[in-house]
């Protein structure tokens, strides 16, 4: 069966909780809450996203790898290059001293878990996205938006949902 | 005192802000012109240069580093406040940072741009710049990974890059609004670009919030990093005046006394050009003052905490280049800081002056003056009282080549910052939408437990 997008746009965050509880304890066939439903807002708003369900975040094994590889490749780059004591003559002090090599180390290691945060940001924020289905800019003003996607035979059962709760607009994907 | 209001319409924030990326007070044609001018006489001096040889700059033995790197450690201490308002206050959930830490993040990475140019304009031979960057060295360069300065090669490019990251990704919810708002044209392309179709989603949110307190965890340690390390620079060299432990606190301390004194300054330039007046509120002026008020007692206190540990040390010449800072030829730059770095701010504690905006700015153009004459009398008196007494040389003063484009930098610095805030919106749209939000939920509640709201933020 074809699946169709339906976008319903609230005026608060107490509107779109109650329709987001609704959905969750309405079993409608042909649409399943924990897939196929976003929750698009001006601001974030951790209460609502709660209500979703339990959707780890990933970005923080992200930012742990990229520190970590950032300090080594720091240190055992300067290491690396200290070592080189065939070249540089160390006159009797540590070929690698650990102390000043701490600092730059130190350095990498930050900027390592920056940029690999950035990119973990990246990846598991689905960015940079294409335009979805269905995008209001009023979403990005002051209404918060519910994206749904369910399969035709749906699509009237959440249209009523969204009426019932007083949706501002509902905009409906055109059918395949 | 009023604050910002609570009731406002998400929309009017929308619009206010977006309307500041096209129509600003005619003095912001007039700021733009100024600095253009004042970078053109920094461009003519460093041409000048560059064409004749470092000489012309006077720079010579004793002093060889003169007022490049003084001004270069000014530019980087001015960078750390944008790192204390946007990352530091964030952790600490103080909301009415939200309104002003995007200009103070752009003041982090437009002042460290500014010092990079000191570094290259230093050395002369602009074309070897990258022997200052840490590489390996098979090319034979012998970079010395154990001196302070690669450290500092190294720890301003972390905190350049950290920084411009860190503000890019805290602006993206707000691209998208001017996205969303702007007509078709450059501008429109501009943020379809740089926002990466957000649209608001909750995974894109739950994702943002992590990465952006993330990312201000790193940069917390990272700018006082940077600041010690720059302080290292002087600390561990055997210099009388310079070998102190105290160094790399009272650096810090510096940087967030003068980043500070220069939000207030902006504060006040951008409330009145671009008519902010509404989200920039004396209240958070006030907050700001307060808080630079405690950092210049901090300053001081590090400040006398130096002189009596040279004072009652046992290192002659230190105590020797103490002496001549307080009576020799710099006494006058010397008392100068003194009295705008611990004497001007206390006008700060009267509650009156705390929100007299002409007051504030002429205050704050005097903190900051205090502050640059503090990194050039850390400089300078060094370098013209040494241990020997035949390296002293008390006469030897800045050429005209140094001045002019020192002078030059600060207009470089208000071009990069002026563009930017016409350029990209100033005030951080959805976190004003939520401060007021989560501020009206707090009002109802107490509200609605019968008590008054008072004082909850």
């Amino acid at each position: 069966m074809s699946q169709r997008h339906l976008l319903a746009l609230f005026s608060n965050f107490d509107e779109a909780e109650q329709v987001i509880k609704e959905l969750r304890n309405t079993s409608i066939k042909g649409f399943d809450v924990n897939n196929d439903l976003v929750v698009k807002s001006p601001i974030e708003h951790p209460e609502v996203e709660e209500m979703l369900g339990d959707k780890p975040v990933y970005v923080q094994w992200f930012t742990l790898f990229g520190a970590l590889m950032g300090g080594l490749l720091g240190f055992f780059l300067i290491s690396g290059a200290q070592a080189n004591f065939y070249e540089q003559i160390k006159g009797g002090k540590p070929i690698v001293p650990f102390p000043p090599n701490f600092v730059l180390t130190y350095e990498m290691f930050i900027l390592g878990g920056v940029f690999i945060t950035i990119l973990g940001f990246l990846v598991c924020a689905g960015l940079p996205a294409r335009r979805s289905p269905l995008y209001s800019s009023k979403v990005s003003e002051d209404q918060i938006g519910i994206l749904v996607k369910a399969d035709d035979a749906a699509i009237s059962t959440l249209k009523n949902i969204f009426t019932k709760h007083e949706a501002l607009e509902i905009q409906e994907e055109a059918g395949k | 005192m009023k604050d910002i209001n609570e009731d406002i319409a998400w929309a009017k924030i929308n619009k206010d802000v977006l309307k500041s990326l096209e129509s600003p007070r005619k003095l912001y044609w007039v700021i733009l012109a100024v600095a253009i001018a004042m970078i053109s006489v920094a461009v003519g001096c460093e041409v000048y240069q560059y064409n004749m040889g470092m000489g012309v700059s006077n720079l010579n033995n004793p002093h060889v580093w003169g007022l490049y790197i003084a001004t270069f450690i000014f530019w980087i201490g001015m960078s750390h406040s944008g790192t204390l308002l946007s990352a530091i206050l964030h952790l600490m959930h103080a909301d009415w940072r939200k309104p002003i830490y995007r200009f103070a993040e752009a003041m982090t990475t437009f002042s460290l741009m500014t010092a990079g140019l000191f570094v290259m304009v230093h050395l002369g031979r602009l074309w070897q710049f990258y022997y200052s960057l840490p590489y390996p060295n098979d090319r034979g360069l012998w970079p010395n990974f154990q001196s302070p300065l690669l450290w500092d090669a190294m720890a301003i490019f972390t905190y350049l890059s950290s920084s411009i990251l860190f503000l890019f990704v805290g602006m993206i919810p707000d691209l998208a609004i001017c996205r969303d708002n702007m007509h078709d044209g450059w501008r429109k392309k501009l943020y379809t670009w740089l926002s990466l179709g957000w649209e608001g989603t909750d995974r894109q949110w739950r994702n943002f919030r992590i990465t952006y307190l993330t990312i201000a965890c790193f940069l917390i340690p990272l700018a006082v990093s940077v600041h010690s390390i720059v302080a290292s620079d002087f600390a561990m060299s055997q210099q009388p005046g310079w070998h102190v432990t105290s160094f790399p606190p009272y650096f810090v301390a510096g940087a967030l006394y003068s980043g500070c004194a220069a939000i207030i300054t902006l504060f006040i330039i951008l409330r009145y050009t671009f008519k902010f007046e509404e989200y920039m509120t004396l209240s958070i002026l006030k907050k700001t003052v307060r808080l630079t008020f405690a950092i210049a007692m901090i300053w001081t206190y590090l400040n006398a905490i130096e002189f009596a540990s040279v004072w009652y040390g046992h290192d002659q010449p230190s105590k020797d280049v103490l002496i001549q800072k307080a009576t020799g030829p710099y006494a006058p730059f010397w008392w100068g800081m003194i009295f705008c770095g611990s004497i001007v701010p206390l006008m700060l504690a009267f509650k009156r002056f705390q929100t007299n905006i002409p007051v504030l700015l002429v205050t704050s153009l005097l903190l900051n003056l205090g502050m640059w004459l503090e990194r050039w009398m850390i400089v300078a008196p060094t370098f013209s009282h040494g241990y020997y007494p035949w390296t002293w040389d008390h006469n030897q003063w800045p050429s005209w080549v140094q001045w002019g484009i020192v002078f030059g930098s600060f207009g470089w610095f208000t071009l990069l910052f002026m563009v930017f805030c016409k350029v990209f919106p100033s005030v951080s749209m959805y976190e004003v939408k939520e401060m007021v939000y989560h501020r009206s939920r707090a009002t109802k509640k107490l509200e609605a437990s019968g008590m008054q709201a008072k004082g909850a933020h």
